[in-house]
């Protein structure tokens, strides 16, 4: 395949449906997800500072607080938000990619 | 806070601090306060074996490291696992292993709320710039940004950002470097600084991206297993509950504090101010996904997918990492801190708090002591030595191929020079930037230099950043704009933070009060290289402008189909 692309294939996938729906759905999908993580970090940064009597208060009658798991959660957000979207990614974007390159460019 | 109690967190925080992007608490640090512990034969030992074994890898390394693309980018032959565990190596210093458990250590659930600061930055990366990012770049992020602007300013502007992050960074390195052996190895603080310098310009100038890789992602393991050990050992020691053992520590610390040991369970004074912390926090972000030794990582994967892939596996051993931490810290006030073998008895007389032998770093350092004894003891040693040392490798490497790929090879050389001279120019780039790594940070030795890295971030946040991101979404950027902003923030950055009060009133003693009230100022010298972006490419009417303009749907093109990108095999 030629590695460089000239104004006219520039075009076509820019007018190809198929380029448009995975741009459509690509950004759809990082964008929301970057928009959860980021409320999910300010909203917890935001609830500390506002209700740290509430984080203060204990979960099951022990020592361990409503902060702790919620804190631990945070955490794994992020680790589980990034795996949506390599899961998402690799099974629909790759070959959807792969498509619009083979018809764009046979 | 009395006068004591700060003390202790000057001590605490102080290693910490020398890597952590944020002048928050900087008026509390004292780097210079360590002590020359007795000589750790173990510990030597042991970073002896793995200095061998590290020189073994950069021989192989350096006999595969022929081209340019072997030596700033490992030929793009790292997967996305290994690259993964090579970002995180990046991101778990020293100073985050020590420091982070020592805060827990003092403070307890605060420890785990700064933690959660340096984590999300990465899932953002991930699903905004990660794979544009490998699909535009070849070597450095310069590429990226001059990818349809002129060459020669884009370049040269984005060189001179990168040095200057990766000068104070090294700087805030190599004087922590020094202290960190004095106090773990006992070694002198010059002799510590020319290891490190020697050692860091062997891996990068024989054995290039490929060893510093290596490097970084076998001192990776060594951080996570001896972590893991140790988390193993404290929860092992409460029969795997969590509940006794949070208990038990939330007992000890009330003994030993004199207070009531509940309130470690919950947010204490870290954040009362959601927008300084929120502010922080963007700082970190847009800080990191500025870096340009964390940028170059994404070059040495083959693909967007394995580019992809990288950011996941990175996130979740630094998460993995923090959550160690956080036990490790609640450990150190199960097993350190009512252990006379670990304390400052004398300076515990004088100040009547807590004081832990040589230092309040020195937390996760004892409970690897009273976990596993002298062996591990000596082995958390060697692998906080190996840690800054895998660190400034890729510091180095990426100053050099600032200096190589984009000023040299296509500033000076209008791109027409032949990889051999561009290799014989990044091998003497090392060289010179070893050299100056090791006076700085002799010089360097008794400042305050925790500043710096808050520098370091500021920079990248403020003038390679907002570059990187408009270049690649913004169709609108010029080569004027991106000049002007790139500038414009690189000079209010430094600006600002030098009117901070740790660097105004704490460091350079100007005056007794700080011009600007605030500590983090990287939002302001953000927004304004956003806006001069804006503006100077905005009312840019030149031909060439247009010709900027319109070359935006090939790249678009390009940075999502990732035809025409460097090294790409899969097409």
């Amino acid at each position: 395949m030629n590695d460089s692309m000239d104004a006219k294939q520039v075009q076509a996938f820019l007018n190809h449906p198929d380029f448009q729906t995975l741009i459509r759905q690509k950004s759809r999908l990082s964008w929301s997800l970057a928009a959860v993580q980021l409320a999910i970090y300010c909203g917890f940064i935001t609830f500390v500072a506002l209700f740290p009597e509430v984080m203060h208060q204990s979960l099951f009658g022990g020592v361990i607080t409503v902060g702790m798991p919620l804190g631990v959660a945070v955490i794994l957000s992020a680790f589980i938000l990034c795996g949506i979207y390599v899961w998402y990614a690799n099974r629909y974007f790759d070959e959807m990619t792969r498509q619009v390159v083979l018809k764009v460019q046979p | 806070m009395n006068n004591s109690m700060k003390k202790l967190h000057a001590s605490l925080l102080a290693l910490l601090f020398s890597l952590l992007p944020t002048s928050v608490w900087a008026d509390k640090i004292d780097l210079g306060a360590t002590e020359q512990q007795a000589t750790n034969w173990v510990a030597i030992g042991m970073f002896v074996v793995f200095v061998g074994f590290t020189l073994g890898i950069t021989k192989w390394a350096a006999s595969k490291t022929r081209s340019t693309a072997d030596f700033y980018t490992a030929g793009g032959g790292i997967t996305g696992f290994q690259n993964g565990l090579a970002i995180a190596g990046d991101y778990m210093s020293a100073a985050s292993f020590l420091g982070i458990s020592a805060m827990v250590f003092a403070t307890g659930f605060d420890g785990l709320l700064y933690s959660i600061g340096f984590l999300v930055g990465w899932p953002i990366i991930l699903f905004v710039i990660a794979e544009r990012l490998r699909n535009l770049g070849k070597f450095t992020f310069a590429d990226v940004a001059s990818f349809r602007l002129a060459r020669g300013p884009v370049r040269t502007m984005a060189a001179v950002s990168t040095l200057v992050v990766v000068s104070f960074y090294l700087i805030a390195q190599m004087v922590g470097a020094g202290q960190l052996i004095k106090l773990l190895f006992g070694l002198n603080y010059n002799i510590a600084v020319v290891v490190v310098g020697v050692l860091m310009v062997a891996y990068v100038m024989f054995g290039g991206m490929l060893a510093t890789t290596w490097v970084q992602i076998i001192k990776a393991v060594m951080l996570l297993s001896g972590a893991t050990f140790m988390a193993f050992m404290v929860l092992q020691a409460y029969n795997f509950s969590l509940e006794g053992m949070f208990s038990a520590a939330v007992d000890v610390y009330s003994d030993v504090h004199n207070t009531d040991g509940q309130k470690i369970m919950g947010p204490g004074s870290l954040i009362s101010n959601p927008i300084d912390a929120i502010s922080l926090g963007l700082a970190l972000m847009f800080g990191t996904a500025g870096l340009p030794h964390i940028l170059m990582r994404f070059f040495t994967v083959g693909n967007a997918k394995e580019a992809r892939k990288s950011v996941f596996f990175a996130t979740g051993f630094i998460g993995y990492f923090y959550l160690l931490t956080f036990i490790i810290g609640f450990g150190a006030i199960l097993f350190v801190a009512q252990n006379p073998q670990y304390l400052d008895l004398t300076k515990m007389a004088e100040t009547g708090k807590l004081e832990l032998l040589g230092g309040g770093n020195m937390a996760a350092v004892h409970l690897s002591h009273a976990l596993g004894g002298d062996w591990f003891l000596g082995f958390i040693s060697a692998v906080a030595f190996a840690t800054i040392l895998a660190v400034v490798a890729g510091l180095t490497l990426s100053g050099a191929s600032a200096v190589s790929h984009d000023l040299y090879a296509n500033v000076i050389a209008h791109g027409r020079s032949t990889e051999k001279q561009e290799m014989r120019v990044s091998k003497y780039a090392v060289l010179a930037l070893g050299l100056l790594a090791m006076m700085l940070g002799i010089v360097f030795e008794k400042q305050n230099v925790a500043f710096m890295v808050g520098l370091a971030f500021a920079v990248a946040a403020s003038s390679n950043f907002p570059v990187l991101l408009l270049s690649m979404f913004w169709r609108g950027l010029t080569t004027r704009g991106a000049v002007i902003g790139g500038t414009m923030g690189l000079v209010s950055s430094v600006t600002l933070i030098g009117m901070t009060k740790a660097v105004w009133v704490d460091t350079l003693h100007i005056s007794a009060t700080a011009p600007i009230p605030y500590s983090n100022p990287a939002l302001f010298s953000i927004t304004i290289a956003f806006v001069c972006c804006w503006l100077f490419s905005f009312t840019d009417k030149s031909s060439r402008a247009d010709a900027e303009r319109k070359a935006f749907d090939a790249q678009f093109v390009r940075s999502m189909t990732g035809i025409g990108a460097s090294g790409a095999s899969d097409h």
